[in-house]
Formats: C-alpha cells, structure tokens, sequence
C-alpha cells in the first residue's frame, strides 16, 4: 500500500515511474487520476497545443513471407488478394496527392514481399521525392529495414543510409508490437526479433534520422511485458533521444490468425494512453491514433496525454483488413474543430513537429 | 456542499471531463464501491403513429402512412412471453401518442400481461400519460391511478428532453411543456410510482439549459424522493427533421459527470451505451456512471433464444470486467439480483 501512495505520488509529480509503480498503478486501476496526471504531463511537453498534419498512406504491397498470426492484411504470393504497386500505379497516387491541398506528409509501409529487390524501394523514395519535393517521406517499418538488410546482404546502416539519399525523411516506428521475443515467437515468429527491432532504431538515429515507437497490445502479452516494452522504449531514448513520437495500437483480432481473442475495451485503451503518457517521460508526443480509436475516443485521448491526433490520411489499408470501421479520411477543419472543442490549440506539423503554414485553412 | 447553479454552469463551461470525471467518480466509489448494474428487459413499442411529430424523432409515423403499425395485445403478450423466457425481468412498453387507441387499449393490455407472467412492467413516458389522460378526459393522478391498478409498476424517465420550454418549443412544439412532465412525474410519485429521469443534449440547448434541466429534477426530488436514476442521452440526428451533428464524446463525458455531482439526491447514474456505443459506454464507469442500463433483448435476439442471450449477458458482463468493475444484474427497482463474481482481473 505504502508503494502504492509512493508511486501515485510520483506519477502526480511528474517523476519517473519504475516498472514497479507502473504495475502499481495499473493494478490500481483509478482511470480518471491517471488522465489528470498524464494530461498534467502532455501540457508541460507541448501546453495547450496538440498536432495533426495533412498526410497520406501509402501500402506498396500486401504479399509478405513472414505470415505473421497478428495480421490481417499480408498474404501469401500467389493468392488473388495479392496486389505490388509499380511505379506507374505510385505515380497515379502521387497525381492525387499533389491535388490535396498542404500535404505534409507521404506515410509508406508495407509487407515483406519475397522478391520485390531493394532498388524498387530507393526507386519509390525517389519517385515521391521527385514528385513532392516539400512533402516529408515517413517510411519502412524497422522490421522492412531489417529485411532489406537480409534480401541485399548490406548493412542496416548501409541501407538506412541509402534511403536517406534517396530523400527518406524518418521512420515510421511499426513492428515492435511487444519486444519481448516470448511475445514476438506467438505473434510474428519470422520477422524481425527484438534485438534486431532496437537495433535499426539505434542506427537510424545515429544517422540523423528521427523515428517513432510503437506497441501493439491487447494480444498475448503480459501487463507485465507491456510495461516492459515501454520501459525499453524508454531506455533507448535516454541514449539516442531519437524518438519523436509513441503510438500504441489495439491490437483488432479479426481476420487475423489470432481471431480467438478479443479486442480489449476503450478502458484499456485509455489507461494505456495515459500510462505511455507518464512512463514515456523523455518521448515528446504521445499520438492518438484516430484511425485505429474512432473519433469520439480519440478526442477523449487528448484528455489521457495525447497531444497528436495523426493526420487526415487518404486510404488506409492495413488497419481496415483487420475489421476497423472508421472512416478512411477526414478533413482538416474537422480535426481541427474536435482539437478545439477540447480546449486545446491545433496545430498543423510536418513530420518534425514543426507548425506548418496554414494558407490553406 | 450542495453545487450552485451558477457555479455548475462555470464548471461545465470550463472544466475538462477529466476534472469533472475524477470528482463524479469519487461520488460514484462512495456509494457503490466496484459494483456496476445492468438490467435484462425488452422494449415494446406498440406503436409509431404519433400526433406529435417532434423534429429530433426518426421513428415516428403519420396514422396513413405505409408503415404505419399498432401492435395487437397478443403481439405485445407473444413479446412478453419470449422476454420471461429469456431471463427478462422488465417490460419497457412505449409508444408514439396514437389519436385513437383509447385506455382501455392501456388498461387492457396491462393486465393481460399481468395475469399471464411476472414480470415489471416499466412502461409509458410521462408525454404518453399526458396524451392518454386527455384522450379519456381524466386527470393525469386519476389515468396513473387506473393504470397502476392495471398493473403498472414505474414510468420510464423518457419525453424530458430539456425541461426548459424554449428549447421544447423549437424541437417538439406539440410535445408536454416542461410543468406538464414534471407534474406527471409528481402524480406518479405521490401515488407510490417511482421512475427514472432523462435528459437529451445536443438539441440546441445552452449550458446553462442544461444545468437547468438538473436543478428541476433536483428540486422535485427534494420533494417526492421518487426518481430511482437520471439518465443522459445524446440527440441522434440521422434521419431526423432537426439534423445537424451529433454531440461529441468530450461534451458528454463532461455532462455525464455534471449530473453526477449536481443531482446528489438521485441514486443511479446511468451511462448510455445505447446511444454512446460501447466503446464510450464502457468509459462512462469513469465518468459517474454506476449503471449501463439494459442489454436491450432484440427481437431477433430474443427469438434466437438460449445463446444470442446468454452472449448479450456476457458482453455486459465483460464490459464491466473491463473497466475492473462487478458487474451486477438488477431488477427495476436497482435492486441486485445476480452477481456474477469469480472474474479474472
């Protein structure tokens, strides 16, 4: 008990928290005291402002050798759902996005395809770039960095370093689900393993370049190994400060290969916000990633800790195949209006959080 | 220490649904602890023909229209049968204001159901009683009284709206002013009938209207001590005549917990996963709620007996889980009649 009012006192003050008094205060289970700390957080990181930005995805291909159970978007080549982008197909949905007025940002992820080669990627990049010089290119996944690495025998940092020619702008911070290799054994035995996982975040951020951290929860893991993996997070941040931003995903069950289980609650959802909020003391944004929550629980977040609400996003592809139902776009003054009802200030970003002009509002 | 009109208004314009939530659900721990409610019943609306034609209403009909219905007495009995069957303890009978069906039809059809089952029946919104004690040229205590003896039990809270007549006038004109609901609520209670309160927002009302709303179920409960729980919905504008956005999850929460704080002499709080979600709904045990409501036996549900059922229970059940909650099944009365205890966290 007594550790208990030592940790609630610690997380009040804005301390950093143990993994011993984060398991406290989970098992502790007082939602509403976790918001007010965690907002109290958010609001000494970035005050009243909470970011958004004009974005669009891109999914190159959903063809994938790691098979992962988690997923409900990758498949096998050979199969009718299969689909690659080619260069031609990019350059239709680089036509539209010059349309979208004050795009910031070119989101790409995408499967491990088997044969796809490495140069057809730094040809992507390269693709945007030319087509979008002022856009920023957020792209691959770690768990693409570490199989780009495998498929040409190159270094990651010789790969980091190739894409960042090519006009890569930061890393999306996807596949770390839970680093926890029990974790990762159950849920995507075949791709990239913890280890590998922090190590491409070290890399890229001696490279210079910026990324974000994930965690997929709601699956198999422990609480235990939860707050474990945002302690790692944690821990790597404090040598390379190189995080921007943590997104944490609910893991959506259906149509994946773990369809037994259940989607957690929107409770889980916000005591994991504000429990980020307040673990992650030295990772600047903590987003709400709207998408994946529906509106109404993502502008609760912005009470949880949350500070960013992702962006306006055109067609999204991987969350959807595992059954969301949100909508797949909105509209800036929308985002804006839900940010303002909240008593905060919205703020249009690039991928740097940096404001950005808002000539077109 | 009693909250001030003036002083909840403040509140609600200023304070976050954070703030207002901490403070409503230490209200909330006070009196309930971990256990959080929910009831087995059926709606039966035996009509939608309604001389009202309220704009925020999508279910009403004109009496010529093509969809027109009155559900027969043994349709509603044929209902109430599979409701008992299926573990049901309550009936929510309601309906528009048909011009034609007279008390009897009322009188009749309540005491068909009692003779058969044993069940509750929580049936008729003040609006209905108004309109049924008009059409036979009764008092409201004397048509309460002939429908109690008939086997009426509580009223629900619906028809309230906003208890502020500029708003009423705007969105349900024909509808019972604000002293008429109140008043049919107090006929009820002095003759032993309890019933809930609700309250609509997003209807164009100001802050200060709602907080208006509260201060008059406040002060008539004072008074009579039987309203069991206040409820709060939220306006679904699709396929209405009113239109415009729904009432946002933030504006909610916040007057989800206002109610919590402001009405300290009603009860139960219950969260709305009906016009919430599931999602909002289970976040409302944060935020003052000590109850969910029903599970709300659908017709198809119903009829698809045993497990349709049981999973209803259990998505109740895993909801309040959730939230590291005791979910409790209750009667009508908010008593509990079924713990469902041995939960992992």
């Amino acid at each position: 008990m007594t550790e208990l009012i030592a940790a609630r006192k610690r997380a009040a003050e804005g301390q950093r928290l143990s993994l011993a008094d984060a398991l406290l205060l989970y098992k502790d289970n007082d939602l509403l005291s976790l918001a007010a700390w965690a907002r109290a957080a958010k609001e000494r990181k970035s005050g009243k402002e909470v970011y958004y930005n004009v974005n669009r995805h891109i999914n190159l291909t959903n063809i994938c050798i790691s098979g992962c159970p988690l997923c409900a978007f990758q498949c096998e080549e050979g199969d009718a759902r299969g689909y690659v982008l080619e260069h031609e197909d990019i350059g239709r949905i680089l036509d539209e996005a010059r349309t979208v007025p004050n795009l910031g940002e070119i989101h790409i992820v995408s499967a491990l395809h088997p044969t796809k080669d490495f140069s057809y990627y730094v040809q992507v990049v390269q693709q945007v770039k030319a087509a979008l010089p002022e856009v920023d290119i957020k792209a691959f996944t770690p768990v693409e960095i570490v199989h780009f690495a495998k498929m040409t025998g190159k270094t990651i940092a010789e790969v980091l370093t190739l894409l960042k020619a090519a006009g890569l702008s930061s890393l999306p911070g996807g596949g770390a689900e839970i680093l926890s290799d029990r974790v990762r054994q159950i849920i995507c035995p075949k791709k990239a393993t913890s280890a590998q996982w922090i190590e491409t975040m070290k890399t890229a951020h001696r490279l210079g370049i910026r990324t974000n951290a994930t965690m997929m929860y709601g699956h198999v893991e422990t609480i235990e190994e939860r707050l474990q993996h945002l302690i790692t997070l944690r821990t790597i941040q404090d040598e390379t400060g190189g995080f921007q931003a943590f997104v944490s995903f609910p893991f959506h069950p259906a149509h994946t290969g773990l369809e037994q289980l259940k989607r957690v609650g929107s409770w889980e959802d916000m005591k994991m916000m504000a429990l980020s909020r307040l673990l992650l003391d030295n990772i600047d944004h903590i987003k709400a990633f709207w998408i994946m929550l529906t509106l109404p629980i993502a502008q609760l977040a912005l009470g949880f800790g949350a500070d960013d609400l992702d962006g306006t996003i055109g067609e999204e592809k991987i969350i959807h195949a595992a059954g969301a139902k949100t909508h797949t776009g909105i509209t800036s003054s929308k985002l804006r209006a839900i940010i303002e009802e909240t008593g905060y200030v919205p703020v249009e970003r690039d991928t740097f959080y940096h404001a950005r002009q808002e000539a077109s509002l | 220490m009693r909250l001030e009109m003036q002083r909840a208004v403040e509140m609600l314009a200023e304070s976050s649904p954070i703030a207002l939530g901490q403070a409503a659900d230490l209200e909330r721990r006070k009196r309930y602890d971990d256990t959080v409610t929910f009831i087995v019943d059926r709606n039966i609306n035996y009509t939608n023909v309604c001389v009202n034609e309220c704009r925020f209403c999508a279910f009403f009909r004109r009496p010529d229209h093509k969809d027109a219905y009155v559900l027969s007495h043994e349709a509603i009995l044929e209902k109430v049968r599979e409701t008992v069957e299926a573990g049901g303890t309550q009936v929510m009978i309601q309906g528009g204001c048909h011009p034609e069906l007279g008390l009897d039809y009322y009188e009749k059809m309540l005491r068909l159901i009692k003779s058969r089952y044993d069940i509750t029946i929580h049936s008729f919104t003040a609006t209905e009683i108004l309109h049924f004690a008009r059409q036979a040229g009764l008092t409201v205590k004397e048509t309460l009284k002939r429908l109690q003896a008939a086997g009426l039990d509580s009223l629900p809270g619906g028809g309230a709206e906003i208890l502020v007549d500029r708003v009423r006038h705007q969105v349900s004109e024909k509808k019972i002013t604000t002293a008429e609901w109140l008043d049919v609520m107090k006929c009820a209670h002095s003759i032993g009938m309890e019933s809930t309160a609700t309250m609509v927002i997003g209807l164009g009302e100001t802050l200060a209207e709602r907080v208006e709303h509260m201060e008059k179920i406040r002060r008539l409960q004072d008074e009579t001590g039987g309203f069991r729980a206040f409820i709060t919905w939220t306006f679904q504008p699709g396929n209405t005549q009113l239109g415009g956005e729904k009432t946002s999850s933030w504006n909610y929460m916040k007057t989800l917990a206002m109610t919590r704080l402001y009405m300290d002499n009603v009860a139960h709080i219950q969260g709305s996963w009906v016009t919430q979600g599931e999602r909002i709904g289970q976040l409302t045990m944060g935020f003052g709620a000590d109850d969910l409501g029903s599970i709300m036996l659908e017709e198809n549900v119903v009829r698809a007996a045993g497990t349709a059922y049981d999973m209803s229970i259990q998505k109740m059940a895993d909801l309040i889980r959730g939230a590291g909650r005791r979910p409790a099944q209750r009667d009508t009365k908010y008593n509990i009649i079924k713990r469902m205890d041995g939960e992992k966290i």
